[in-house]
């Protein structure tokens, strides 16, 4: 769980100062709605960016904005530091968007024969395949493939120009874990080779095992941004498990404990810091076993984000 | 970072043509065969007009004079017209509204595809399923209607209704930004059938009341079978230059229509 939440991602320093897509001061309206109001984003170069939020919270919209599929109210969206309706810079740019229908007649083979021609580079038909886990499929049509591997095939289509960049709006929706945990590792194979990957999620995990960083999006506001282990910090905590013949009013009594919970036969323990709380638990009771310990997670973090700033009215960071 | 900036600044893309040739080239290839294999396009679209001529032209009427021509002549023009139609709206219509509703079309346009050749393709995937419709027509009257012409007439009629596919291939580029992925096969059976059934092409021109047939002079359909009947000799005399000047005008207002969709297109959010 924790080795999960190490980045697999080390980014090349000599490109870190470059912008290759930001949001400057973007507000975007649809009618009475405020989809985004006033965002600053910025992604670097080899950066692996996950944009997360709930749904409704305006991740769509900056991902639409940043390929040129709309146009915002006031501020604006630069890729490489043009217009990304650019048609030279949508050659340097991949989208992984969410579509309720594919036409499904056409074979996988096809659908990536048809983009791979949009491009002046496009990787091999093979390559592609390959990337994206479809070598079996590439005869099959669309419309007889599952939810996964369709998700893979729009991957494909998204990699298949050889992008610089690389646009991912809610690429596992819906999936289940295995289609997800596949999808994850050619996401990850994408970025070995130096792509600079924005992606979107409501899945708090998949920002953690995929982001350098992370930028908390909710309600068209950007309220928290950083590396997932800081943007856990802002709520530090781990989760402390073990069985233990301790009562849960000693276990509540021990200083830094701020939560004890029973599950079936063990406790489960919040605290801001783990060690100085399992040093205790160790010296109470020498019979505890089945101890573990893991890190609060985004959930955890993004709820409180989330909630403070419903408190706090308007808390930027 | 102003300098780093700079350094990846924009350059326009130089295709070459016969890279752009390709793009064209193969959009079209794959819109063909989207449709050839999806059995609700190839099942209506090029098998009704293809009955109806079977059973009206060969089967009921095939001896029977009309028009100054034999029945089987006669109805390939119409039934031709009306196959037509079919093909160039559904053929655009309906895909257009499906991927721009559903977000296909999105994810055409964030890719460097050429946007004109996603219509392009659209546009010559009817006029195709048009001249498959007209030669099975051909075929079919040759071999079964005793139908007979100079081989020049058969290319003119070949050629002028598969020209007429472009006045429908707009309508449904028109119809496809104002109808929903739902909506759009209803809305362009609404619009169809009764214009089909209004110019003349069911029930043969004369035989219908004398309200319709002047509804009938401003609908495209009529100006088109008008000409394809010219040909085989049994239209009704009337200007051919003034029916190509009304489909003409028609396709430019259609385009103009499905050009307004398209510029409201960049600002919504669909999907």
């Amino acid at each position: 769980m924790i080795a999960a939440l190490e980045q697999p991602q080390q980014t090349d320093t000599s490109n870190s100062d470059v912008i290759v897509a930001s949001l400057e001061g973007v507000n975007k309206n649809y009618g009475n709605v405020r989809a985004l109001r006033g965002v600053n984003f910025r992604v670097r170069a080899g950066e692996v960016v996950a944009l997360l939020g709930p749904n409704g919270a305006g991740k769509t919209t900056a991902v639409k904005l940043l390929l040129g599929l709309m146009q915002p109210n006031s501020g604006r969206a630069r890729v490489f530091g043009g217009d990304p309706t650019n048609p030279a810079n949508r050659m340097r740019t991949g989208a992984m968007l969410q579509v309720g229908r594919v036409p499904e007649t056409l074979r996988v083979r096809e659908h990536i024969d048809l983009f791979s021609s949009y491009y002046q580079k496009p990787m091999g038909s093979a390559e592609i395949l390959g990337a994206a886990g479809l070598e079996k499929l590439s005869d099959r049509k669309f419309g007889d493939l599952s939810g996964g591997q369709k998700q893979r095939v729009l991957f494909a289509l998204a990699i298949c120009g050889d992008p610089d960049l690389l646009f991912l709006d809610e690429p596992t929706v819906g999936l289940d874990v295995e289609s997800r945990r596949m999808l994850w590792d050619q996401i990850r194979k994408m970025v070995a080779r130096g792509k600079t990957v924005l992606l979107t999620t409501h899945y708090l995990q998949e920002a953690d095992a995929l982001a350098d960083r992370v930028a908390v999006i909710n309600e068209g506001e950007i309220i928290a941004e950083g590396t997932p282990s800081e943007i856990k910090a802002k709520t530090a905590g781990k989760r402390i498990r073990c069985i233990t013949s301790l009562s849960v009013n000693t276990l509540r009594q021990i200083p830094g404990v701020t939560e004890v919970k029973e599950d079936r036969d063990a406790v489960e323990l919040h605290a801001a810091e783990a060690e100085p709380v399992v040093r205790e638990l160790l010296a109470r009771d020498a019979q505890l076993c089945g101890l573990e310990i893991t890190s609060a997670g985004l959930e955890e973090a993004f709820l409180a984000l989330t909630h403070d700033t419903a408190r706090d009215g308007k808390n930027s960071n | 970072m102003s300098t780093a900036t700079m350094a990846l600044s924009n350059t326009q893309i130089q295709r070459s043509s016969r890279h752009t040739a390709t793009i064209y080239l193969k959009e079209a290839k794959y819109e063909f065969l989207k449709n050839l294999r999806l059995r609700m396009y190839t099942a209506s679209v090029l098998s009704f007009p293809v009955m109806f001529y079977v059973l009206f032209g060969l089967v009921l009427n095939a001896k029977q004079a009309i028009g100054g021509t034999t029945v089987p002549t006669y109805l390939i023009a119409t039934y031709g017209t009306f196959g037509v139609m079919g093909a160039s709206l559904f053929g655009t219509a309906a895909g257009l509204a499906s991927d721009r509703g559903l977000g296909w079309l999105q994810v055409k346009r964030a890719s460097p595809m050429p946007p004109f050749a996603y219509f392009a393709a659209k546009v010559i995937t009817s006029m195709i399923f048009s001249a498959v419709i007209v030669v099975a027509l051909f075929a079919l009257g040759i071999t079964l209607g005793g139908v007979r012409m100079p081989l020049a007439d058969f290319a003119r009629l070949l050629g002028t209704l598969v020209a007429g596919s472009l006045p429908f291939s707009a309508m449904g580029l028109a119809l496809g930004y104002f109808t929903g992925p739902n909506s759009a096969p209803a809305t362009i059976n609404l619009i169809y059938l009764p214009m089909s059934f209004c110019s003349g092409l069911w029930v043969p021109f004369m035989f219908l009341p004398k309200v319709v047939r002047q509804i009938a002079l401003v609908l495209p359909p009529y100006h088109l079978s008008q000409l394809a009947l010219g040909i085989v000799g049994a239209g009704r005399h009337e200007s051919t230059a003034t029916h190509w000047e009304v489909l003409l005008a028609f396709t430019m207002i259609c385009l103009g229509v499905a050009r307004i969709g398209f510029q409201r297109d960049q600002e919504k959010m669909y999907g």
